[in-house]
C-alpha cells in the first residue's frame, strides 16, 4: 500500500501517468497546468520506466505527437489549459477520426481568448460537443479531487484501448493547483512492444514481419466510404453511451430536490447542500463523472422524484443545456453560474437554489 | 473536528509554505485536509493566500467564504480578510509595516510579532515557523510533533540541519503570540 | 520465341522494387514525385528496412504517398509531419523515420514543426519535394514561388514586394545546429538520380547512426501548375529554379571542410 501524500492535482497527475505505464507525454508549458510537466522533468521517468517526455515547439506539435504516438500503439498523453486546449482541436479531431487511444487534460482557466489564468469549466461545449472539426466524440472524465487526477488517467487509458478513442480529462484550476492527500497507484510497467503490437495489430510500428503494411490514415476521397466510416464512429460513441456512463450522487436518496455539477463546482455545491440541509431542506447532488457519455437516464430518472434541479457551473451555463434535454421539460431546471475565473462560493449557491427554486 | 483557515500576506513571507507544513502536519494526523492557493502572478508580488482545511471528515468545498482562523502578514491581507472571519473566529496577525489594528468586535484577536522576533534571533528564514507556532498556541488544529514530522519529510536530508531552527521558532511563536482585548 | 519464352529471371533487365506497391500513381505525367518515390523504395529494399521503416506523408500531391510505398505509414495533418516522425522516433528509436513533405506543407504551414524538429536534431530524415507552387490544391503561390513566376493566387506574377521573397528553407535550415545533412538534389536526369539515391541512403544511415537530422531536398518540376509540358517544366526548371535553389550539398558535418567553412563564416 502506498502512502498519503500531500501534492497537488497537476502533480498527482504527473506521477498517475508514469504509473499507469505510459510510454509519453508531449507538452506545452500553460498556466495553471504547468505542474504536470514539471513534475515529470523533475520525475526523470525515462530513467525508470523509459517514459518518453518532450516539451514541443507549441500545443499544436504536442497533440500531433500525440496522434503519431498513439499511431504506433503506444500509450501517449498531454495536458495543457483552454487556450491551448483550443490550438490542439484540429489534432484532437484526426486522433478522434483515425479511432487513436490517447489521454489529454485540459485543466480550464477563464476565456474566451486569452482569458484569465483563473479556473473555469467553460470549454464544457468544446469538450463534450466537438471543438474540432467533424463529428465525433471524446470520452471526457471530470475529476474533482486530487485522488481522482491520480486515479483516473488509469482508468482514461482502459477506457481509450478499449473503445480505441481520444479520452479527455477535464477539471480546472482548482483541482489542478489545489493540494490533497492523495494515494498514488500501485506502478505498472510499460507494455512490451510484443504486447503492443498484440493489442494494436493496427498500429504503424514498422511491418516487424507482419508481411503488409499498416497505414494511419483519416483521408478517405470517396463520400460512401466516409460515410460508413462516421457510422461506425457513431455505433462506437452509442456502445460508449450505452456501457461508460458514470456518476456521484450525494445524499440523493430522500432529496426534494437535486443539484447537478461537475468538477470542482460539485464540491461547492456539497458544501451548499450541506448549508441547504442544516435548514431542513433536503438537497442532494449529482455529479458527472463522465461528462460524455452524459448521465441521460440518472437525470431523466431523478426528475421523475425531485421537485427541481439546480445546475451550477463556472460558465455562463453549458451542462444545463443537457440536464434540460434530459429533464425534457418535467420539472423546473434553475441555473447558477459565474464566469471569467471567478468561483462560486457554497453561500451564493444556496442563496440562488433558494430564490430561483423555493421562490425564497 | 474541522478547521477552515486563510493565510494571507506578502509574496515571499512564506505564506505558502506554511499553509503546506500545517496541510501535511495534518494529513500524517490522520485527517482530511486541503491546500488551495491564490494562484498567479501575484505570489510573486502583492498579496499571497493560500486556505487550508483541516477536518475529521472528508472535505467538500476546498473554498470559502468565511473562515475559522485568519492569518494576516500584512495590511493589504487585514484589510481584505478582517471581514471574512466567522463571527467567534480567530484573526491573527503580525503588526510589523501594519497601519491599522483589526476593528472587529466580533472576534478573537492576537498578535504575533514575528517579524521582529525573527530579526532579532537572525531567524528570518523561518519567519513563516514564528507564525505557525503562534497558531496552534491559540488552537491546537494540529500536533506540534506532526509538524516537525512534516519537515522531516518534505525536507531533503541536506537541509535536515534546519530542523533544530524550525522547531525552536515553533516553540517561540507559541511563546510570543498574545491576546490583544 | 514466345511471350513466356521471354519472361525468365535471366532475361531480366528491370525490376520494379517491391517496397513499392503495383497500385497505380495518381501523379501526373512528367511530376518528379512518382521517380522520388521510387528511389526512396529502392533506397529502402537495399538497405534490407522495410520492416524497421515508418513514413509519414503530408497534405499536398504526395498524401497518398502510403499508397505507393510500401511501409507503415502515418498521414499527418497539413504540415505537422516533423512533429508526428518526432514522437514516433523518440518512442521507437530502433526505427527508421521519415517524412515526405511538399513545400506549401513543409515551408508554410509546418515551418514550426520543420525549424523545431530539426533543431532539437531529432534523427528523422525529412525529404522535402520543392516544386515552387501548390500542386494539389491547384497551382497556388507557394512560399518557394519563384520572383515574377505567375500562379492561381498571384496571376500577375509574384510580387515581392506584397508576397515577399522565395524562402530558400534549406539554407535556413544548415544555421539549425541540430540538423547534421542537407543537401539540395533533382530527379531529372540519371546522373542526378543517381546522386539523389546515395543522398537518401546516406541520410538515412544518418538517422540510425543519431547523427542528428537529415533534409534532402528535391527541386521538382510542377508541369501541370507551371502550365508547361513535361520536357519544357524540366528546361524551365533547370534555367529558373536552380538559380534560386542550386543544387548541392548545403550542410554536412560529417565533412571537415563543412565545419571548418561553416566556423570560418561565422
Amino acid at each position: 500500500m502506498e502512502e498519503a501524500r500531500l501534492m497537488k492535482g497537476n502533480e498527482a497527475f504527473a506521477h498517475a501517468a508514469i504509473r499507469c505505464g505510459a510510454d509519453g507525454y508531449f507538452g506545452y508549458p500553460i498556466t495553471p497546468q504547468s505542474e504536470v510537466m514539471e513534475t515529470l522533468q523533475v520525475l526523470k521517468p525515462w530513467e525508470t520506466t523509459g517514459m518518453v517526455v518532450l516539451q514541443a515547439e507549441s500545443e499544436v506539435s504536442a497533440i500531433n505527437m500525440v496522434y503519431a504516438g498513439a499511431s504506433c500503439g503506444k500509450m501517449v498523453l498531454t495536458s495543457s489549459s483552454s487556450p491551448g486546449v483550443s490550438l490542439k482541436q484540429e489534432g484532437v479531431s484526426y486522433i478522434a477520426a483515425g479511432e487513436l487511444p490517447c489521454l489529454i487534460l485540459n485543466c480550464m482557466r477563464g476565456g474566451p481568448g486569452l482569458g484569465t489564468i483563473q479556473p473555469s469549466q467553460a470549454d464544457y461545449f468544446q469538450s463534450v460537443k466537438g471543438g474540432g472539426h467533424g463529428d465525433y466524440h471524446m470520452i471526457v472524465l471530470a475529476p474533482c479531487s486530487v485522488q481522482e487526477m491520480a486515479d483516473f488517467p488509469s482508468l482514461a487509458f482502459e477506457l481509450a484501448f478499449k473503445y480505441r478513442n481520444p479520452v479527455l480529462m477535464l477539471t480546472d484550476g482548482v483541482v489542478g493547483q489545489m493540494m490533497e492527500k492523495v494515494v498514488l497507484p500501485e506502478p505498472k510497467p510499460r507494455r512490451t512492444m510484443e504486447e503492443i503490437v498484440k493489442q494494436c495489430p493496427w498500429a504503424t510500428t514498422g511491418r516487424m514481419g507482419r508481411g503488409s503494411s499498416n497505414v494511419m490514415t483519416t483521408l478517405e476521397l470517396v463520400p460512401e466510404k466516409m460515410e460508413d466510416r462516421n457510422t461506425l464512429l457513431q455505433e462506437k460513441y452509442r456502445l460508449i453511451e450505452e456501457n461508460e456512463v458514470r456518476v456521484e450522487e450525494y445524499h440523493l436518496d430522500d432529496a426534494e430536490y437535486a443539484m447537478v455539477a461537475f468538477g470542482s463546482t460539485a464540491r461547492i455545491c456539497k458544501s451548499a447542500c450541506e448549508m441547504l440541509r442544516a435548514e431542513g431542506i433536503k438537497v442532494g447532488v449529482l455529479r458527472p463523472i463522465t461528462l460524455f457519455p452524459f448521465p441521460k437516464k440518472q437525470i431523466s430518472d431523478l426528475a421523475k422524484k425531485v421537485k427541481g434541479f439546480l445546475t451550477v457551473e463556472m460558465s455562463a451555463g453549458q451542462m444545463v443545456e443537457d440536464v434540460r434535454l434530459n429533464v425534457n421539460g418535467a420539472k423546473p431546471v434553475a441555473f447558477y453560474g459565474r464566469q471569467g475565473g471567478m468561483i462560486p462560493s457554497a453561500e451564493e449557491i444556496a442563496e440562488s437554489f433558494k430564490a430561483q427554486l423555493l421562490k425564497k | 473536528m474541522k478547521r477552515e483557515i486563510v493565510i494571507a500576506g506578502f509574496g515571499g513571507q512564506g505564506v505558502l509554505s506554511m499553509g503546506k507544513t500545517l496541510a501535511y502536519a495534518g494529513l500524517l494526523q490522520g485527517k482530511e485536509v486541503t491546500w488551495m492557493p491564490a494562484y498567479g502572478p501575484e505570489q510573486r508580488g502583492g498579496t499571497a493566500n493560500v486556505t487550508v482545511i483541516v477536518s475529521d471528515d472528508p472535505i467538500s468545498s476546498p473554498l470559502l467564504q468565511k473562515y475559522d482562523i485568519v492569518v494576516v502578514l500584512n495590511q493589504p491581507s487585514m484589510d481584505k480578510f478582517e471581514s471574512k472571519v466567522k463571527p467567534g473566529g480567530v484573526l491573527i496577525y503580525d503588526p510589523n509595516g501594519m497601519t491599522r489594528r483589526p476593528e472587529r468586535k466580533d472576534i478573537r484577536v492576537f498578535e504575533v510579532p514575528a517579524t521582529k522576533t525573527a530579526e532579532e534571533a537572525g531567524q528570518q528564514k523561518v519567519f513563516n515557523m514564528f507564525v505557525l507556532g503562534g497558531l496552534l498556541k491559540i488552537d491546537q488544529v494540529v500536533e506540534n510533533d506532526f509538524v516537525m514530522l512534516g519537515l522531516k519529510k518534505s525536507l531533503p536530508e541536506r537541509h535536515h540541519n534546519l530542523l533544530p531552527a524550525n522547531e525552536a521558532a515553533l516553540i517561540k511563536g507559541g511563546e510570543i503570540v498574545k491576546e490583544i482585548k | 520465341m514466345t511471350r513466356e519464352e521471354i519472361i525468365k529471371p535471366e532475361n531480366l533487365v528491370y525490376g520494379k522494387t517491391k517496397v513499392l506497391t503495383d497500385n497505380i500513381m495518381h501523379y501526373c505525367p512528367g511530376c518528379s514525385h512518382g521517380v522520388i518515390h521510387k528511389i526512396i523504395a529502392e533506397v529502402i529494399e537495399e538497405m534490407g528496412i522495410q520492416d524497421q521503416t515508418v513514413g509519414v506523408a503530408p497534405v499536398g500531391c504526395s498524401v497518398f504517398a502510403y499508397n505507393y510505398i510500401d511501409v507503415d505509414f502515418q498521414e499527418a495533418a497539413h504540415g505537422r509531419a516533423p512533429a508526428l516522425a518526432t514522437a514516433i522516433k523518440r518512442l521507437m528509436p530502433d526505427k527508421y523515420v521519415f517524412t515526405y513533405q511538399g513545400d506549401g506543407d513543409l515551408a508554410a504551414i509546418g515551418t514550426a514543426e520543420t525549424v523545431h524538429a530539426c533543431n532539437r536534431g531529432e534523427n528523422i530524415v525529412i525529404f522535402f519535394v520543392n516544386n515552387g507552387i501548390y500542386g494539389m490544391t491547384g497551382g497556388q503561390m507557394a512560399p518557394t514561388t519563384l520572383e515574377g513566376m505567375k500562379t492561381a493566387t498571384c496571376p500577375y506574377g509574384r510580387n515581392t514586394d506584397l508576397y515577399g521573397f522565395p524562402l530558400r528553407i534549406s539554407e535556413l535550415l544548415e544555421r539549425v545546429d541540430g540538423t547534421c545533412y542537407i543537401t539540395r538534389q533533382s530527379v531529372h536526369k540519371v546522373a542526378n538520380i543517381l546522386k539523389a539515391k546515395k543522398a537518401i541512403r546516406k541520410a538515412f544511415e544518418n538517422s540510425m547512426a543519431g547523427k542528428g537530422t537529415s533534409v534532402i531536398e528535391f527541386v521538382s518540376a510542377c508541369n501541370t501548375g507551371w502550365k508547361m509540358n513535361p520536357i519544357k517544366a524540366n528546361e524551365w526548371m533547370e534555367e529558373h529554379m536552380f538559380a534560386k535553389y542550386p543544387l548541392g550539398d548545403i550542410k554536412d558535418t560529417e565533412k571537415k571542410h563543412y565545419v571548418e567553412n561553416n566556423i570560418n563564416a561565422r
